[in-house]
């Protein structure tokens, strides 16, 4: 009308303050849209709330009661004192006792445990001799930062265990020593950590996204109804849309680990093949959480934000930017539920490790679990019809 | 075939659509109203109605893409409810908005299609397809790119492809030049003549006329159905052709009055209707004298009975 109106009056001149009247359109425009996204809308709350919670609360650089496996060889007073007085520093906790050093050795190589304590035969006796016999600390330093604090407080350990608990005298110099052992990474290299993490890491976050559009771009591009109207089944819609990006992450990881192993100098200790097959199943999970996330939203910016939220957990609380054996255990628990962390166990165990099956099993069938989980979420969540 | 004319029980073999009481309601606001229709095989069946009639909720209900809060009814002879697995096989329904792939060329929409079904020479009935629709030299063409009129082939290629024997046409024509409705139109009568039931909405009357039935659905309602001259001689309306200059206000003087159902511009000339004859002359006699206007009894238009419908079932459903 306003447009005839100028026309008639003969003003070809710009309405007063057009600029402002325009941007001031296009901005009430824009808020009325956003209001209507309830997703979106929710996800300016909940994202910024979440991490700062994950941050403030859930992330602990320098990690206690960090679980810690002994082999007591001998059971001495001494041995007590000294298992005492590690956990009197406060970042050990002896979760575990075992009786062999081959079931040590598997603890720490499964990531079960962060340290293992060996109180050897006759231990106390050589003490006594005045021997100074060696007390074997080895440490999981694949992840320096978890473990380097707590292997810097043993240098004062035995002071203080011979203060407060032995009745040794005073003697003028250590009854004993603490060799400490860094395995899978003694000059505690953070690359050789991070490489491996990164893997998880990077497949986590293209994974998520190719998949978490996949079926909202149908609905919004128009083409599910056809789709739908074609005898063609929710199972095999998600094959369809996952297998193709399993090549594709299959790709991302063998890029990665060939710089990390080329350019970074990570070594991969572990069976290639272990690797390979594990890291489909990695891939996997994630194409599957996406796909159900793409059956969960109404559009793809939710599908962004979702798999933005799903994945900043994933960052923080997985173990891969801080140690996850720092967290307290509710965030543990919510670590357990999230492929990252377990993928990065796996990475971590076999690249550096040169971890077996074996030791695996556990994480390797909490991501079949995961996996498994989110495809029958999808496959029930997929809706067959418009209505 | 044997059922009769006065069949009430029809026979399965030749009747395509044969659905009762089809209710359907979205967020409270009901879309169709305990619609019951039945479609020969074999038959050009055309649905008509105003925007937002229930016309595409209706062919959704009857492809399995909705279901239906109430009514029942086969499809082909399947249960529409339970079965819409196989009414899937053997039904291609083209949809309002182009809903094919735009970033897959015209080849490659049609042979995702035939790998859907299963067919067992994908390449190949894709090819034969492409031929059959004239897109030949346009296969690797992206459907993205194609006009209005390309698409709508591409469209009814696609959902004729796997061979089915029901095909539910959702307002196909609609923003699509003349030559092209026209070619369009001819398909279809051959499709038919194959043996396949085409279910069809449109908006445009002269469409309406190629059906062999139609039907007239409004608010949800279906209003009418029939041959079209049966839904013409049904309507019992008398309509008079007025020509002449001016009568944008001979219109709008003649629309309140009783005995005047309708009055609406075709063309250059006025058609006004009413469904009592005698009160219709009455309420023109004063006007009739008038050498401006030239008054002509006609016999009513597809349209005019329909406008005339639209008109009462506002008046009826919208309250």
């Amino acid at each position: 009308m306003s447009a005839t109106d100028t026309i008639r009056n003969g003003q070809d001149r710009e309405p007063a303050f057009g600029f402002w009247r325009r941007s001031y359109a296009m901005l009430v425009k824009e808020f009325i849209q956003l209001r209507r996204d309830r997703v979106s809308f929710a996800m300016i709350i909940i994202i910024p709330v979440m991490q700062l919670l994950l941050f403030g609360f859930a992330i602990n650089t320098t990690p206690r009661h960090l679980p810690t496996a002994v082999l007591l060889q001998e059971d001495t007073d001494l041995g007590r004192s000294i298992l005492k007085a590690m956990e009197n520093t406060s970042y050990f906790r002896f979760t575990r006792e075992v009786h062999t050093v081959e079931q040590l050795d598997e603890l720490l190589q499964s990531g079960k445990v962060l340290f293992g304590v060996e109180i050897p035969r006759g231990f106390e006796r050589a003490v006594r001799r005045g021997d100074k016999p060696a007390l074997l600390v080895a440490a999981d330093a694949t992840d320096p930062v978890a473990s380097g604090t707590a292997l810097g407080t043993l240098g004062t350990l035995v002071q203080s265990a011979l203060a407060h608990d032995l009745h040794i005298g005073d003697p003028p110099e250590m009854p004993f020593e603490i060799r400490a052992h860094a395995r899978y990474n003694p000059a505690a290299e953070s690359r050789l950590n991070i490489v491996p993490g990164l893997v998880g890491t990077i497949l986590t976050m293209t994974m998520l996204i190719f998949t978490a559009l996949s079926v909202t771009r149908e609905i919004e591009r128009g083409t599910m109804e056809s789709l739908l109207s074609m005898p063609i089944k929710p199972v095999e819609v998600m094959f369809g849309k996952i297998i193709p990006y399993v090549m594709v992450g299959f790709i991302q990881a063998g890029l990665i680990i060939g710089i990390g192993v080329l350019l970074f100098g990570v070594p991969v200790l572990g069976s290639l093949t272990l690797l390979g097959l594990l890291t489909t199943l990695f891939i996997t999970t994630n194409l599957s959480i996406g796909y159900t996330f793409s059956t969960i939203v109404q559009n793809q910016l939710q599908a962004m934000q979702l798999s933005m939220m799903f994945f900043l957990p994933s960052i923080l609380l997985s173990g891969f930017m801080f140690p996850f054996a720092g967290m307290p255990v509710w965030a543990q628990y919510i670590g357990e539920g999230l492929p990252l962390t377990h993928f990065i166990r796996i990475v971590r165990a076999i690249m550096l490790k040169g971890a077996a099956m074996p030791n695996l099993q556990y994480d390797t069938i909490a991501l079949a679990a995961l996996m498994l989980f989110a495809m029958t979420i999808a496959v029930t969540r997929f809706r067959r019809t418009l209505d | 075939m044997n059922g009769g004319p006065t069949s009430a029980q029809p026979n399965a073999a030749s009747i395509a659509i044969d659905v009762k009481g089809l209710t359907k309601s979205f967020g409270g606001r009901e879309v169709v109203h305990d619609l019951s229709m039945q479609v020969k095989r074999g038959e050009i069946y055309g649905f008509l109605g105003p925007n937002g009639s229930g016309k595409t909720t209706t062919i959704r209900i009857l492809c399995g893409l909705l279901t239906p809060d109430s009514g029942e009814g086969t499809c082909l002879g399947y249960d529409i409810r339970r079965d819409a697995d196989k009414i899937k096989r053997k039904v291609g329904y083209m949809t309002q908005r182009f809903s094919l792939y735009q970033d897959l060329s015209v080849r490659e929409n049609l042979e995702f299609v035939a790998r859907l079904y299963g067919m067992p020479d994908a390449r190949g009935a894709a090819r034969d397809m492409i031929a059959r629709i004239g897109l030949t030299g346009r296969e690797e063409q992206l459907a993205g790119e194609l006009s209005g009129g390309w698409k709508q082939r591409l469209a009814l290629g696609a959902c004729t492809l796997p061979n089915p024997q029901l095909l539910l046409l959702d307002e196909p024509t609609a923003g699509v030049d003349p030559k092209a409705r026209r070619d369009f139109w001819n398909e279809i009568h051959a499709l038919a003549a194959e043996g396949l039931t085409v279910l069809v909405s449109t908006h445009y009357m002269d469409e309406a006329e190629r059906c062999h039935e139609i039907a007239y659905i409004a608010y949800g309602h279906l209003l009418a159905h029939g041959t079209v001259d049966e839904v013409i001689a049904k309507s019992a309306l008398s309509t008079w052709t007025v020509t002449g200059e001016d009568f944008n206000g001979l219109m709008a003087e003649l629309a309140g009055k009783p005995g005047v159902d309708m009055a609406a511009p075709f063309g250059t000339s006025l058609h006004v209707s009413g469904r009592d004859k005698a009160a219709l002359e009455s309420a023109i006699a004063p006007y009739r004298g008038n050498p401006k206007w030239h008054w002509q009894p006609s016999e009513p238009s597809l349209e005019d009975v329909f406008i005339d419908l639209m008109g009462r079932s506002k008046d009826n459903f919208q309250g």
